[in-house]
């Protein structure tokens, strides 16, 4: 059984790999920049690229005085894919960022990137494979069965090794949220991996909002105790309070900016490094190399997937144990 | 530093997107999931109670079936007994009857012997009384002239009332 799915898993990695090479293929020779092309895709876009010069353009939402624009991101390129210099509506692309042609010009950038189109579809994903796991439950007290009982042992993981004993006896009020950040993390994580994915979770913007919405959460569920503890530390001499009050504000702070850390360096990291091995092939162009790269991407992939789980853990755990210090009573 | 500067769209998209999603999958997915979950968890704790409960039961009526079964056999003991005692007792009353009624009779046999016999000494008195004067009369009436002659009379007279006799 075991060595069946890992044998699947592999081909899966294979093909994995195999994407990537194809994808970086054209850009062999001696142009191949290595730092380029994992920066390209590691960092958002504003076309989704599934393989190199089969691209989707996105739409470019930009909001600025004149109020909201919405075009096609294929108006800022021209037939070689090279970015206008000319721009449209006042914008250009250059480098991966959309920047105003005229430098007077403000506006914000709404735009459906890659990773914000990889978001939506990932949302869907997990509605779609959350509702037909929910609807198994539609009969009672019935064993779980299919899709169900893949999902049924991590979400009673979730809950009863994450958020219960880390919240405590007040943890069904966060439940919702904590399976939803979970789940969230962890299919981006995965999804991420896949060929012609976008990194999702690897990217600062995501990973900061999942954090600011856990310190929201932390922050607004905090009782009394938790608000003396910070201002006005007891059982302490007074000098000692002022002393530690500004460390305990930086507490409050470092604890999300923390999370947001961990996730966008564990996954970005991840890609850097198989995107790294993966180049190598690139520069050396030898089959020993690309042999020996091919078969250390696949091990860096089981690596990553591990990674994925570990870091949907961490992070989902983190938020728990953060909500249960702001919630804990008295002792 | 490209890496570390978030992007306003996404951050925004993000934001939207995910609390669409916890909304979203809150009342599609998490709410049905984690509540049947829980009936699930409780039925099957309330099953293994029903079921500890009807074993307990179980052996509750075994041991109520032993205690009636002692019990009646207690009861037959102390009927079987009893009737013993009963039997006992009326075979003591009967002889103690018997005996009683027994001794009544004989009493009342006794009773009229000694009736009977006074009956018997009246009569002999009687007689002896009527003798006496029948006696005394035919004495008078002879002459008594000695007293052997006398004597001889009286003997005389006393064979006669016993031949009469």
């Amino acid at each position: 059984m075991f060595s069946k799915r890992t044998f699947s898993l592999l081909i899966l990695l294979l093909f994995t790999s195999i994407n990537h090479d194809v994808f970086s293929a054209e850009k062999k020779g001696d142009d191949f920049n290595m730092g380029e092309m994992i920066m390209h895709h590691v960092l958002d876009d504003y076309r989704y690229e599934i393989m190199h010069g089969v691209s989707i353009p996105l739409p470019v939402i930009i909001y600025s005085d004149s109020g909201l624009e919405i075009f096609s991101s294929s108006k800022l390129f021209d037939e070689g894919h090279n970015a206008l210099e000319e721009g449209y509506n006042g914008v250009k692309y250059y480098h991966g960022k959309l920047k105003p042609v005229d430098p007077e010009f403000a506006f914000i950038d709404l735009s459906i990137t890659k990773n914000v189109a990889f978001l939506i579809m990932t949302s869907l994903i997990m509605i779609l494979i959350f509702i037909s796991v929910a609807n198994g439950y539609s009969k009672k007290n019935t064993p779980p069965k299919g899709i169900q009982s893949v999902f049924e042992p991590i979400i009673l993981f979730v809950r009863d090794d994450i958020v219960k004993p880390n919240i405590g006896p007040h943890y069904e009020k966060y439940l919702p949220y904590m399976l939803t950040l979970f789940f969230f993390i962890f299919f981006g994580n995965v999804l991420g991996l896949m060929p012609a994915a976008a990194n999702l979770t690897g990217n600062i913007a995501v990973t900061m909002t999942l954090a600011i919405f856990t310190f929201l959460i932390t922050n607004f569920s905090g009782n009394k105790h938790y608000w003396k503890h910070i201002f006005w530390t007891p059982g302490i001499p007074l000098i000692m309070r002022v002393i530690i009050l500004p460390i305990e504000l930086i507490g409050l702070f470092s604890k999300p900016i923390s999370l947001m850390i961990r996730l966008f360096a564990a996954i970005t990291a991840g890609h850097i490094v198989l995107l790294s091995f993966i180049g190598l092939i690139f520069i050396f162009q030898s089959f020993g190399v690309g042999i020996f790269s091919a078969l250390f991407v696949v091990g860096l992939n089981l690596v990553e997937l591990m990674v994925a789980g570990i870091q949907a853990y961490v992070f989902t755990m983190f938020s728990s144990v953060y909500i249960g210090l702001a919630t804990e009573e008295e002792h | 530093m490209e890496l570390l500067t978030p992007g306003t769209g996404l951050l925004f998209w993000q934001a939207i997107i995910f609390f669409i999603l916890f909304l979203v999958l809150s009342k599609y997915a998490w709410k049905p999931i984690t509540e049947s979950l829980r009936e699930r968890e409780k039925f099957i704790e309330d099953s293994l109670d029903s079921a500890r409960k009807a074993e307990e039961e179980l052996i509750n009526i075994q041991k109520k079936n032993e205690d009636l079964l002692n019990e009646a056999r207690k009861e037959r003991e102390k009927i079987l007994s009893e009737a013993k005692k009963l039997s006992n007792s009326m075979k003591d009353d009967a002889k103690s009857n018997a005996k009683d009624m027994a001794d009544k009779i004989i009493e009342d046999a006794k009773k009229v012997i000694e009736a009977e016999k006074n009956k018997a000494m009246n009569d002999v008195k009687n007689n002896l009384a009527e003798l006496s004067i029948d006696i005394a009369e035919r004495i008078i009436k002879k002459d008594l002239s000695s007293d052997s002659s006398q004597k001889k009379y009286v003997e005389d007279l006393i064979k006669e009332i016993n031949k009469t006799k």
